[in-house]
């Protein structure tokens, strides 16, 4: 199969190639503040734009394993981890401007407000969960954890990007204006399906193996 | 160009917001959702010829057009703030004339309580009507004894000029002490009532968009906070947001709330 197996150079070219794509809406956003373009509301532009660009990495990443499965193109899950610390720096940039611009760094005031609203309440959780995950990221800290454990405690993201899109939902409940938060939803439902499903075929076969 | 003569009984000392940022930071459903979206898709509204239909509890209804409209009283230009119920502010000068003389000339009968203003919904002309965000057409409402308030204003332009089509073109009402879904834009319609109207944002979520919806700082938005403000293009991204203030600092109209739990008709 095409692309099937790439050189360490090939995974080497793809790697920088994609960093350089992810922080593209991150220049963008800096350009735009400097020459004055983020429009009538600047802190709503940029926590928004943040904020989407943090549930964008979070699907890309859960996509590598769906595409790997159904492309057999193993290599992609070595962009995972690249695409995860994306989806943080967005997220930290998007909680960054929560609380500076929005509050000032008044930290009380913004504990009042991450206690007081649901759809605060629920980001900053998921925020949080992510910490250690970006935490762990390392090839030493998946060593030190084994490798075992070091899954076990990454597979919070199957809690996390729900949590992120519950967010997005409650946040444009305001609005009453649901379309996007539902594609959202569904694209989440699809890639957590597929690994049910296989999951699940998966415990069948093993448990046919040992019928047989 | 439409032309007001400045009251001073209501001009602001404050920054007007830049000409830019009024027009192109809307919330105007029937173009769609987004802020930018009005000022992209309002091109289409055709703002004349305009009827304003008067009817219900009045003596005297009528259908006006807009002209007749326009020279009912003397255009004044006024400095409003307005204040979003999401929590931005604008400084606006507006240019029309007190609410309260197109109710004196229908003679309101004595069954009239409350007053409902009914927008444009059609779909040949609104893009955004397709959506189900709210149900259209949409509809506003005041207690009669609000509408009388001189501070309420029927207003056909701002910033010396007609009103552009997304901010609620050729006749809007602008009721600056309360949040800025109360003023209705577009009005065709203009219904005395004895009950309290159905109101548009209050049919869709009851429990976070009150029949009163006064700026009050003190009675939070079920989802966030309504303490402070961001005024659009003066408090940038370094500055901290402004305190919101009581009746968004009108504080004259109180005596209509006498008596009443603002956290109960909120």
């Amino acid at each position: 199969m095409l692309f099937k197996n790439l050189s360490p150079t090939q995974i080497r070219w793809l790697k920088l190639s994609l960093f350089l794509l992810a922080t593209l809406p991150f220049l963008r956003l800096v350009i735009a503040t400097f020459t004055d373009q983020l429009g009538a509301n600047p802190v709503e532009f940029i926590t928004r734009n943040t904020g989407d660009w943090t549930l964008y990495m979070l699907c890309i990443a859960l996509a590598v394993t769906p595409l790997r499965k159904l492309t057999g193109w193993n290599w992609l899950v070595k962009l995972r981890r690249m695409l995860g610390l994306f989806a943080f720096f967005y997220v930290a940039l998007h909680f960054l401007t929560f609380l500076w611009f929005d509050h000032a760094f008044d930290v009380a005031e913004m504990w009042k407000d991450v206690l007081k609203r649901p759809f605060i309440t629920v980001g900053f959780s998921a925020f949080v969960l992510l910490i250690p995950l970006a935490v762990t990221s390392t090839n030493a800290m998946v060593r030190l954890m084994g490798g075992k454990r070091w899954q076990w405690l990454h597979r919070l993201i199957y809690l996390i990007v729900p949590l992120g899109v519950l967010h997005f939902w409650w946040m444009k409940a305001a609005k009453n204006n649901l379309l996007q938060p539902m594609l959202f939803a569904l694209l989440v439902a699809a890639l957590l399906g597929m690994r049910i499903y296989w999951w699940r075929r998966g415990a069948v076969r093993q448990t046919a193996i040992r019928t047989a | 160009k439409l032309v007001g003569k400045a009251n001073p009984a209501f001009l602001s000392t404050e920054k007007p917001t830049s000409y830019k940022d009024a027009t192109t930071y809307n919330n105007y459903y029937e173009f769609g959702t987004d802020k930018a979206d009005p000022a992209t898709n309002a091109s289409t509204l055709k703002p004349r010829p305009w009827t304003v239909a008067i009817e219900g509890e009045v003596k005297k209804p009528m259908v006006l057009d807009l002209d007749t409209l326009l020279k009912l009283a003397p255009l004044e230009e006024r400095v409003y703030r307005l204040r979003c119920v999401e929590g931005w502010s604008m400084v606006i000068p507006w240019v029309g004339y007190s609410l309260s003389a197109l109710i004196k000339k229908v003679e309101p009968n004595s069954n009239a309580k409350y007053i409902e203003f009914i927008t444009l919904a059609d779909k040949t002309r609104m893009s955004g009507l397709g959506s189900p965000v709210l149900e259209w057409p949409y509809v506003e409402g005041l207690r009669l004894d609000e509408a009388n308030h001189p501070l309420a204003l029927l207003s056909f332009g701002m910033y010396g000029e007609v009103l552009p089509n997304q901010n609620g073109a050729p006749v809007r009402v602008v009721v600056p002490w309360k949040y800025g879904f109360k003023s209705a834009k577009s009005i065709v319609k203009i219904r005395f009532t004895s009950e309290q109207p159905r109101t548009a944002w209050n049919i869709a979520a009851p429990s976070e968009y009150g029949f009163y919806s006064n700026v009050n700082p003190e009675v939070d938005h079920p989802r966030w906070s309504q303490s402070s403000e961001r005024r659009i293009g003066e408090d940038g991204l370094f500055a901290r947001k402004r305190k919101t203030l009581m009746y968004n600092g009108y504080s004259d109209v109180a005596s209509l709330y006498k008596g009443m739990d603002l956290k109960k008709f909120f």
